[in-house]
């Protein structure tokens, strides 16, 4: 008997599934009668937001997505952008947010793997990571267990993968205290000339599915993903993944060799919705049918019913149409590593997507329906409110408190707790780790100077008050860390992380905010070539702060041009270059020292931002400076702070010394060192382009003076930066 | 001279040391998948880091255990040098060919960050390249490097000058404060009693070039080069 055949369908059954009355009757129109049960659950695995986009696709569509280096955009397992001499690079960023509370190991560990097969699927050998990881409030009961979860499980899986981590966010709001984010990306490097795409092609091939074992793990995982957390969070537990990272490591070697052969014609890993997914998506975008053969799964639990095959999230799987006059060659690729290897199916001319379990056929549906032609709502939208004006700054701040407050609280201290715990050096390539502006490594094949550099950002609480020039700035902040360290910003990867675009207010926060992005990315020359969107991330009613993390990737044609963020020498000269800081509306100064939430955002101004950043990596790639850091939280005195304590050089600024100056978090801004015989010429280009530099003072001595306002120690300084986590931390063992 | 990497699945930093041998020696290492056992004539065996097997049971229990790995065994036996790093030192350990084992860090945390090492015995095939500089910065990458021994045997490896490197401040001074995992005696490299097996948990081929900010990784194959000479 086949397990599940005879369960009635019943309006609960289809309220479970996350489908509405309207996706009901036009499922009941598709098939012209009830679908069955392993039906409902591919129509709810295809259809639910994770998957189908359905709320955010007429307005992902707004995006620029093409440029003269973009090869592949979004549509594909991820981005491929060319970086010349025949190579391409790979990337896209993912969230696993809802498994990663639930259970914060496995959540982010199977977070990074599924990021990292998006990567190799495409050919590409996996050569960067990063993940911008958002907790709740540091005295939440959970947070501790939370991030020494997720980032034990991000190392997890990286680490025992081999791919370095390079880069990436972490930050604490109490916004995200029931709702964590957790979201990967990862980049590889191809040749430009063999990229492996998901759209079968020619009809009665072989569907061969290569991996791990498929298990009841992850049933029903991209539906969790899907909608609003509740009570009930403690029985979502087995809708969680567990990761292999061996087996993955395993199945990268195999697809790399494999694809060395001219055996595959479509590959397409399993993530979310598993089988459902990758099959629907390889005929659908193929434009072929699919029929599957559910007794040839390969399985590692008895009796499975065909619905908990279909939507079975086990990872380290794959699916993919091999040549079959190649097949021999394939099998003993996949033995030599010890892989599971089965013909699961074959491409039909129907367009239909079949699934047969034990001789009897479960499913018999419309593929194009299913994949790329799935329902797309225009969700209403509601005015968004404007934040709370700005009011009186006291008088009487202490700065040097202030200062050391901001370098030393949650969200500025050092992140060196956690980078540590990641393999930062494997591969060899690592030119600049964690703790700088964005992360750089040597590409190999090329030259040996080539290198690519990444960055991830996003300021939450900007994108709450202003979600347009929030965008642009998550847009702007990560298009400046890699011209901070000299590369040219080629192209990004957006993963959007809101609350219920069900509530008219996000849908207007998320719609805005993307705008916002698209007009950052156009100015800038930034398409966004891969990205991901979650949707839901609200407990109880209440969402995250709006969160669209920005991922960059730019090009540097000689790494050892690379500028780094530290004070390198006594006597060089400290130049700003934009405008004086002034702008302290929902500043950290703000935030964490006057203890208010208000004000407007900084507005990005993109002419600005693109003419700064290119007049600071020219002075970069002619050899003019001695560092370089970008502005950002805090503005220009902790910059100043994390230049002297990196460098363990202190500095003397004659700077007025009034709040905004010190802390107004301003956009398109830098702060640069050079020699001081370099200072006229620097200044002299800077009149020629209209660039807007002013000298602040000098590099020296234990101590960072500026003004009349901050005079500390830099090993005082340091102190309060890297002790907040290793000391937040601890706390745990001691309870 | 002539060196061969033995590849387990799961291993990482294969590739690493791979590229590393050729930059130093230039010429290519053979690359020797666990499953043929024939081992080539070669000066020097490396096995790499990594987490071959996915460190399933313990680390490096399962290669240990490995047909390829008795090769090894014959060719280090027969006097052979022969190289363990991070995941290869564990190898080793657990195949017999060095004394002691490897636990969880003292914090019990996967720790990567850029340490001191200072190298002890600069008199061995694998160290009489450090001599003039006995005190290096070094990366180190793992879970698992907390080297442990029994009282008599580690008064074997003093006595027998069998400690390669020790963990150690910027300044050569060798303290617990300084030692990253919590290892007996600070212990970060050890030699067999014939000096002609390495293991060590911190990672030279990662430490061969201006990229890497240091090149005092190549010194161990360098003293192979002069000690094979």
């Amino acid at each position: 008997m086949i397990p599940n055949q005879d369960v009635e369908i019943t309006k609960d059954l289809i309220a479970e599934h996350g489908i509405n009355d309207e996706e009901y009757a036009k499922i009941l129109e598709l098939l012209g009668r009830e679908p069955s049960y392993t039906e409902l659950g591919i129509f709810s695995a295809m259809w639910n937001e994770h998957c189908s986009y359905k709320s955010s696709k007429l307005w992902l569509k707004t995006l620029p997505t093409t440029g003269e280096r973009v090869i592949h955009g979004p549509g594909e397992n991820a981005g491929v952008v060319d970086i010349g001499d025949g190579q391409a690079v790979v990337f896209k960023m993912e969230s696993h947010n809802h498994p990663s509370y639930i259970e914060p190991y496995q959540g982010a560990a199977t977070g990074v793997g599924g990021i990292l097969r998006d990567v190799f699927t495409m050919g590409a050998r996996p050569i960067a990571a990063m993940n911008a990881l958002r907790f709740g409030a540091p005295s939440h009961e959970k947070t501790r267990h939370l991030v020494s979860g997720v980032v034990e499980g991000v190392g997890g899986y990286g680490n025992s993968f081999g791919v370095p981590t390079v880069g990436g966010e972490v930050e604490f709001d109490p916004r995200y205290n029931g709702n964590i984010l957790v979201n990967a990306f990862a980049a590889g490097l191809a040749d430009a000339d063999k990229i492996f795409l998901c759209a079968a092609k020619g009809v009665g091939l072989p569907i061969v599915y290569l991996g791990a074992k498929t298990g009841r793990d992850g049933v029903g995982g991209a539906t969790m993903a899907s909608a609003e957390f509740g009570d009930d969070i403690e029985e979502k537990r087995p809708t969680v993944q567990v990761g292999d990272p061996f087996t993955e490591k395993c199945l990268l070697e195999a697809c790399l060799e494999l694809m060395q052969t001219g055996a595959v014609i479509a590959i397409q890993d399993m993530g979310a919705a598993g089988l459902t997914c990758s099959a629907v998506e390889m005929g659908a975008q193929g434009n072929l049918g699919v029929e599957l053969y559910l007794d040839d799964v390969p399985t590692r639990e008895e009796n499975m019913s065909a619905y908990e095959m279909m939507l079975s999230e086990s990872q380290e799987r794959m699916l993919m149409v091999l040549d079959p006059d190649k097949e021999d060659v394939a099998k003993a690729i996949f033995e030599k590593w010890e892989l599971d290897f089965a013909i699961v199916g074959k491409t039909t001319d129907d367009l239909r997507f079949r699934v047969i379990h034990g001789g009897t056929e479960v499913a018999n549906m419309p593929i194009k329906e299913l994949g790329d032609e799935a329902p797309e709502y225009d969700r209403p939208r509601s005015e968004y409110p404007a934040p709370p004006a700005l009011g009186d700054i006291p008088s009487g701040i202490d700065a040097n408190q202030a200062l050391l407050t901001l370098v030393g609280n949650e969200n500025g201290a050092s992140r060196r707790w956690v980078w540590e715990q990641y393999d930062t050096l494997i591969q060899g390539n690592s030119v600049q780790i964690p703790g700088g502006d964005a992360g750089v490594v040597r590409v190999e094949g090329a030259d040996g100077k080539k290198a690519l550099a990444f960055s991830v950002d996003v300021t939450p609480r900007y994108c709450e008050a202003n979600p347009r020039e929030g965008g642009k700035q998550a847009v702007a902040e990560c298009w400046r860390n890699l011209s901070a360290v000299g590369a040219l910003p080629l192209a990004s990867t957006d993963n959007l992380n809101f609350g219920n675009p069900e509530k008219p207010e996000i849908m207007e926060q998320f719609a805005q905010s993307i705008l916002g992005i698209g007009d950052a990315c156009r100015a800038l020359d930034f398409p966004i070539v891969s990205g991901n969107v979650s949707l839901y991330n609200e407990t109880n009613g209440i969402g995250i702060l709006p969160t669209p993390a920005i991922g960059g990737v730019g090009l540097m044609a000689d790494w050892s041009k690379m500028m780094t963020l530290d004070f390198k020498n006594e006597g060089d000269v400290i130049l700003l270059i934009g405008k004086n800081g002034s702008h302290l509306g929902q500043s950290a100064l703000l935030r964490d020292v006057v203890g208010r939430i208000e004000g407007d955002a900084p507005e990005v101004d993109l002419d600005e931002e693109a003419k700064n950043g290119a007049f600071v990596r020219g002075l970069i790639d002619d050899e003019l400076l001695t560092a370089s850091h970008d502005l950002s939280d805090g503005g220009l005195a902790v910059a100043l702070a994390e230049m002297s304590i990196k460098g363990n050089l202190g500095a003397t600024v004659e700077a007025t010394s009034d709040v905004e100056t010190l802390f107004g978090e301003d956009q398109a801004r830098y702060c640069i060192t050079a020699n001081s015989a370099n200072i006229d010429s620097i200044k002299a280009r800077a009149k020629d382009l209209g660039v807007t530099i002013s000298e602040l003072g000098t590099v020296g001595g234990d101590t960072l003076k500026i003004g009349d306002a901050i005079s500390l120690k830099i090993d005082e300084i340091r102190a309060a930066h890297e002790s907040w986590f290793p000391d937040f931390m601890a706390q745990e063992a001691a309870e | 001279m002539k060196s061969a990497v033995i590849l387990f699945p799961g291993l990482n930093r294969d590739r690493d040391m791979l590229a590393a041998l050729e930059k130093i020696t230039g010429h290519k290492p053979h690359a020797i998948w666990h499953g043929d056992a024939e081992l080539p004539k070669v000066d020097l065996v490396v096995v790499p880091g990594g987490f071959s097997y996915g460190d399933y049971l313990r680390a490096g229990a399962i290669a240990a255990r490995s047909p390829a790995l008795a090769e090894v065994k014959k060719h280090a036996d027969a006097g052979g040098l022969t190289l363990g790093v991070c995941n290869g030192f564990q190898i080793l350990t657990e195949a017999g060919l060095l004394p002691g084992a490897l636990m969880r860090n003292r914090d019990l945390k996967f720790l990567c960050k850029t340490i001191h090492l200072k190298a002890e015995n600069t008199t061995s095939a694998f160290t009489n390249q450090y001599a003039e500089q006995p005190v290096f910065p070094c990366p180190i990458a793992h879970h698992d490097g907390n080297y442990t021994i029994d009282p008599d045997g580690l008064k074997q490896l003093q006595d027998n000058d069998q400690i390669a490197f020790r963990y150690c401040d910027a300044d050569g001074n060798v303290t617990q404060a300084a030692n990253p995992n919590g290892s007996i005696d600070d212990i970060a490299g050890i030699l067999n009693a014939k000096g002609n097996v390495l293991g060590m948990m911190p990672h030279p081929e990662n430490l061969i070039e201006k990229a890497h900010g240091g090149n005092e990784g190549r010194f161990i194959v360098e003293s192979l080069v002069e000690a094979v000479a």
